[in-house]
């Protein structure tokens, strides 16, 4: 608790016992126990009064100590002393909760994003010094001791350790870093002493991009926001405008004034749009939090609140949906083992450093005498010719094998596949294709349970391996055979056709698709700059999980924000109904201003988890 | 020029939506910004007359929250 709220505090104590004494008294005289009531009203209250007044000098008008101060002073002219008192009392129990949820929440979000390095030891003239990140260059060694954050990215010159990135990714597994790897800032060193060779200065380094990415998050407002901002100049003004002409306008026909005027002050006590003005950012600024902390930053409100409204998840292939790697992962053989069609296709391929030729030779790690192999010839566009042990093999495609008279039956499974022969004789065949990542499936059947009906892929490569990795993935629509162009065109044509595209990828070469799309997820993030700059939504690992999770995360938000809109809004609409056909009472009216924003407040915090 | 400066005793987040009005009604703002949550005050103004636009700027706030501070 700060110092002011303690103060209200005891304000708040002295002024209920003083309360509690004057209504035992036994007191007849309307002066004097006005003049009683006085002592706890201007105990408690003293501070809006004088507020109010001040507000009033600068100009002020219809701030909520100004409709409170109107409000019990009305309630005071009407003899209603011990409401007047307790509606202050009240109002200011309502303020000190309020101020001690937010002051809570504002901490957890601080808390969440404690991964700032406070400084950084780093090596000059062979001592060591103790700086801020800010006063290290780039190309100095930097120290670092097991239990430190890492101030600023860079190599490892000295040491092994392991690295904890959970603050910045979500993944606690820690991390086996060795000379010659790269360290994130923001990262806590565990297990061994390291020097880093700094390749950034404090302001571009990760950490310090990360920050000032979430805390600027709050001014993208997203559409929700502006509409409370906007909602709250008219609402306060009307109700009090409607309030006015409560207290004057039926008592001309009908008379009762002091019965009319109670109403009206129940409007002014209801008139503040508090509960809405926080509660609605405050939300908002604790699902970007939250998310963060997973390891998902989110760049703004608007964003999050189009992440939340996506209905068409579309991901780009190699590298987000797969890894990127090729790998062996069918052999098939006619006339010998698999064993033996592995070692010949890796035994031909050995000398290539084609991509599909390495996958070749990493699925056979066995070590071979390498003299076994004379006169390689390459292909182009087709594959290798070799002679292995005397004898001539050809290792490739469909086009190599009728050139030599062989017509190979095609593999029933998609990937590309490489043939081999043997002095013209068929041997078999090994299906390549580019790994699924292992939580793709997972991720795409989440967001399928999330509700979304249509996801899809879009890619350069064939058709048969997009087919592939669809079916594998139960992908609702597949563009295979895609120039960097067509994939912008093919979220048009999404766009046009009513969806709101969601589009992830990796971020390296889609930029053009990443801007294009109603809200763009790059993953993999950490380290790359490109990605952080370009996307709405940033994964900082490369887990497809994360966008299900930061689905989920964008809308349980908007669910809190609406819930609180609907919520406070109801209250106070019902209230004011009551208020104007005379049913409702001060305390009901209290409710409806603090007790809602505290409500409000409570059910925003749940963004945070 | 962009600065950011924090603001102490920022009690109400009505009153804050309503110094950022008030902040980017000065001559010479280019953007401004009271965050509540972040308790934080942004502004983006022209170089040569940046100081007067803050002094202008911790004004609007005094006037509409008398209690709030801007440390500058």
């Amino acid at each position: 608790m700060t110092r002011k709220q303690k103060k209200r505090l005891i304000k708040i104590c002295a002024a209920t016992v003083l309360l509690i004494a004057v209504s035992c008294l036994p007191i007849q005289n309307p002066v004097l126990r006005f003049a009683l009531y006085l002592l706890p009203y201007l105990t408690v209250g003293f501070d809006v009064l004088w507020t109010a007044v001040r507000h009033i000098l600068h100009g002020q008008l219809f701030d909520e100590q100004f409709l409170m101060s109107v409000a019990t002073l009305g309630a005071f002219a009407l003899g209603e002393n011990r409401e007047a008192v307790a509606v202050m009392l009240l109002y200011q129990v309502g303020e000190l909760f309020q101020s001690i949820a937010v002051g809570k929440s504002r901490r957890n979000i601080a808390a969440l994003m404690e991964i700032r390095p406070e400084s950084a030891v780093v090596l000059r003239e062979g001592a060591e010094m103790t700086v801020s990140p800010e006063e290290v260059a780039v190309g100095e060694t930097v120290l670092i001791r097991p239990g430190e954050k890492i101030p600023l990215d860079g190599v490892i010159i000295a040491g092994n350790t392991a690295i904890d990135a959970a603050a910045l990714t979500g993944e606690s597994l820690p991390l086996e870093k060795q000379p010659g790897d790269r360290v994130i800032s923001g990262s806590v060193n565990l297990t061994g002493l390291i020097e880093v060779k700094t390749e950034s200065i404090y302001a571009d380094s990760m950490v310090a991009k990360i920050l000032d990415l979430v805390e600027n998050a709050s001014s993208k407002k997203a559409k929700t926001e502006t509409f409370i901002t906007r909602f709250a100049k008219y609402y306060t003004p009307c109700v009090v405008g409607a309030a006015l002409l409560l207290a004057v306008i039926p008592p001309l026909f009908v008379g009762g004034f002091a019965g009319w005027l109670r109403r009206a002050l129940i409007f002014l006590v209801v008139s503040c749009p508090c509960a809405l003005v926080i509660s609605v950012p405050l939300s908002f600024f604790g699902g970007i939090g939250g998310a963060s902390k997973k390891g998902i930053l989110i760049k703004g409100s608007r964003q999050l609140e189009q992440l939340a409204a996506a209905d068409t998840f579309v991901f780009d292939k190699t590298g987000t949906l797969t890894k990127g790697n090729f790998v062996v992962t069918e052999v098939l053989p006619v006339g010998m083992s698999e064993e033996e069609l592995l070692c010949l296709a890796a035994m031909a391929e050995s000398h290539s450093a084609h991509p599909i030729a390495r996958s070749v030779t990493r699925a056979y790690p066995e070590p071979f005498d390498r003299e076994r192999i004379r006169g390689m010839t390459e292909h182009p566009g087709q594959g290798i010719e070799a002679v292995i042990d005397g004898r001539r093999v050809f290792a490739g495609n469909a086009r190599l094998m009728r050139e030599i008279g062989i017509t190979p039956a095609e593999p029933s499974v998609a990937g590309t596949a490489i043939y081999l022969a043997r002095d013209g004789q068929y041997c078999g065949c090994l299906v390549i294709t580019d790994e699924i990542k292992e939580d793709a499936p997972a991720a795409i059947a989440a967001l399928q349970k999330l509700g979304i009906r249509k996801t899809v892929m879009l890619t350069g490569d064939r058709r048969e391996i997009a087919q592939y990795v669809g079916d594998a993935l139960q992908i609702t629509q597949i563009r295979a055979e895609l120039f960097p162009a067509d994939k912008v065109n093919a979220i048009e044509e999404l766009i046009a056709g009513g969806a709101k595209p969601a589009f992830t990828g990796d971020g390296i070469n889609d930029a053009p698709v990443l801007a294009r799309a109603d809200v763009s997820i790059a993953m993999g993030a950490l380290g790359s700059d490109a990605a952080i700059e370009a996307a709405d939504v940033v994964l900082m690992d490369d887990k497809l999980s994360g966008v299900p999770a930061a689905v989920k995360i964008a809308r349980k938000t908007m669910r809190i924000a609406r819930q609180n809109v609907v919520f406070a809004l109801s209250v106070k609409a019902a209230v004011l109904l009551l208020a104007t056909l005379g049913f409702a009472n001060m305390w009901i009216a209290i409710f409806a201003d603090v007790g809602v924003a505290v409500l409000a407040i409570l059910n925003a915090m749940r963004t945070m988890r | 020029m962009k600065k950011i400066y924090r603001v102490e005793d920022l009690d109400c987040a009505h009153c804050a939506a309503k110094m950022t009005e008030g902040i980017k009604k000065i001559d010479g703002v280019i953007n401004a910004e009271v965050n509540f949550l972040t308790q934080k005050l942004t502004i983006e103004a022209d170089d040569d007359r940046f100081d007067q636009i803050v002094k202008q700027a911790v004004k609007v706030c005094r006037s509409i929250e008398p209690d709030c501070r801007v440390l500058l």
